[in-house]
């Protein structure tokens, strides 16, 4: 019994002391973010001394006279539409892929997982020339309308595993009972679906967040700017002067995505195992 | 009957139209498109003029280029095994459901929820910098530190340690599969004396490798294509002296950065060629090493 007592605290003591190397950045920004510009450098402790709100409120003064408010509305207005678009596109071509029987069911399953597979820089120069073509530089619309034309594969092979694991027998009921496909969709396989569709808006939301090649892409004038756009402008306006803001605004960045692992983490969990994907 | 089937086949399609156009829209033609600018060269203010193979041949003369494929094949044969491995080591760690274990995951896959941004590029940045906290801790036990991200030989490696540190959702998806294992097994194994570290090779491992076979595929594929953090560290150059130079980030320089839309176009081609033979590597020999029931 004296033995297990000792394992069970090295365990912990291991753990506890790895997980602290792992965290150490992720605390020391955060502290860095509440102290004077002076101590950041000089203190690699995680206790500001003295603990100012300084830093919050020159970074969120933005640059130019455009606040971090702009920039998080800029963010949340793409991250919401891609939201609606990844789930409206995926859920109709999952109920198609899962649900119904045609002959050409395999052949597009097969490829759409084979541009799962594909790197994104084969198709990004005509689709760059394209939307430039169309007037989008400077709009969100290249960010938004891809997830309504359902680019990401991986939503809708998460939606088609799930729906495969609804029962056979609704559709025999809904046949029996006179449903169509498309009302046996809306009105039974959609409201069963509810636990999938968190699962993709939690993921569409975290990858759009993070997202900063195609935004710098596309996005170019400064009022447009996403949160991730702006701390790199950040960077380079600011220069070596102000860590402080910048770590304020980079804490602030990652909020969002916090909240949303601490509220949905079950969720999370479901989605990279069931896609077994990088989260 | 034959009306219903036929129905299937267009109610089918009614749902799959938006998939179909996003396919043929953003996934088929631009690929056809990018494919016949990779045979020219392109700046995209004059029309693109026929160079056939002239961007294939010259990406094998360009210094850059080779320099930026040793990169980016160092980047990905260093972190995505050692990624895995840290993923399933931890993840053996904290399978069985002890107290606090829940706690411990959750914090263990808190760097991969973060690990992609702006933010933490910017962070590490900062960790591994003349004057940043990693050699203001080495300094505290007395060791003399250095520029790690102005120095050629470890630039690259701030990198690998920022990919390794992501190890959360590689270890969420074994935790998954580890629990799928049935006890029998082991408690078979334990009566026939078989150790852990026996059980561990004969069982768990074997009983993985698809789970590894797919990690790799995975993780292959999206290290290939890392970008933001190179970007941020280098502060878009891919410096210093190219240490940093990820295939993508070259991709986008020549691309967006000298409009040389020819050349980048081929390089994306010969990217997904790379791509390709690793997976297909990869599926060839998994029959030799990978077991399904």
């Amino acid at each position: 019994m004296k033995k297990r007592h000792i394992s069970t605290i090295l365990f912990h003591s291991l753990v506890v002391l790895f997980g602290c190397f792992m965290i150490y950045p992720l605390a020391w920004m955060l502290s860095a973010s509440f102290s004077e510009q002076t101590q950041i450098f000089q203190n690699p402790g995680l206790i500001p001394n003295p603990f100012i709100l300084l830093n919050y409120v020159i970074g969120w003064s933005g640059m130019s006279g455009i606040t971090f408010g702009a920039f998080f509305l800029n963010s949340f207005t793409i991250v919401m539409f891609v939201m609606v678009g990844s789930v409206f596109s995926s859920i109709l071509a999952a109920y198609a892929f899962a649900r119904i029987n045609f002959k050409m069911r395999a052949v597009w399953f097969t490829l759409m997982l084979g541009t799962m597979m594909l790197p994104m820089h084969v198709r990004l120069i005509p689709q760059y020339i394209v939307f430039n073509n169309l007037g989008w530089i400077n709009t969100f619309l290249p960010l938004i309308v891809p997830a309504f034309l359902g680019v990401n594969g991986f939503f809708i092979f998460l939606f088609t595993q799930y729906m495969r694991g609804l029962p056979k027998e609704l559709d025999q009921a809904a046949d029996v009972d006179g449903c169509g496909p498309f009302r046996l969709f809306w009105y039974i396989i959609m409201p069963l679906s509810v636990p999938a569709i968190v699962t993709v808006c939690i993921f569409s939301f975290i990858w759009t967040w993070n997202d900063f090649f195609t935004q710098m892409l596309y996005l170019t004038d400064m009022r447009k700017f996403t949160v991730a756009l702006a701390l790199r402008m950040f960077i380079d306006s600011q220069g070596q002067s102000s860590w402080g803001a910048l770590f304020a605004m980079s804490i602030l960045s990652l909020a969002p995505l916090f909240f949303m692992f601490i509220a949905f983490q079950k969720y999370l969990v479901e989605g990279i195992t069931a896609g077994s994907i990088k989260g | 009957m034959k009306n219903k089937s036929a129905r299937a086949e267009v109610v089918g399609h009614v749902f799959l139209i938006p998939w179909l156009i996003g396919f043929f829209g953003l996934t088929v033609i631009p690929m056809i498109t990018s494919l016949y600018f990779s045979f020219t060269h392109y700046d995209m203010l004059t029309p693109p003029r026929w160079a056939g193979l002239y961007n294939y041949t010259h990406m094998f003369r360009d210094p850059r280029f080779l320099k930026s494929l040793s990169v980016t094949f160092r980047f990905v044969l260093t972190s995505v095994p050692l990624q895995l491995a840290f993923a399933l080591f931890v993840a053996m760690a904290l399978k069985k459901n002890r107290r606090g274990v829940r706690f411990y995951r959750a914090v263990y896959y808190l760097p991969s929820l973060f690990g992609g941004s702006i933010a933490v590029a910017i962070l590490w940045r900062r960790i591994f910098s003349g004057d940043g906290i990693l050699n203001m801790i080495l300094g505290f036990f007395g060791i003399e530190g250095m520029n790690w991200i102005a120095s050629p030989p470890t630039a690259l490696n701030t990198l690998i340690v920022l990919a390794i540190w992501q190890f959360g959702s590689s270890m969420v998806i074994f935790l998954a599969s580890l629990k799928q294992i049935p006890a029998d097994y082991y408690e078979a194994a334990t009566i026939d004396g078989a150790g852990k570290i026996r059980q561990f090779f004969n069982i768990t491992l074997p009983l993985l490798t698809p789970m590894v076979f797919f990690n790799i595929v995975m993780q292959i594929i999206s290290a290939f294509q890392a970008f933001t953090p190179a970007f941020i560290v280098s502060g878009g150059t891919g410096g210093p002296l190219d240490s940093t130079l990820l295939y993508s980030l070259y991709i986008y320089i020549r691309g967006f950065g000298q409009f040389q839309m020819g050349y980048a176009s081929a390089m994306a081609w010969m990217l997904l060629i790379i791509i390709a033979t690793f997976t297909g590597v990869l599926f060839g020999t998994s029959k030799k090493w990978v077991f399904y029931d």
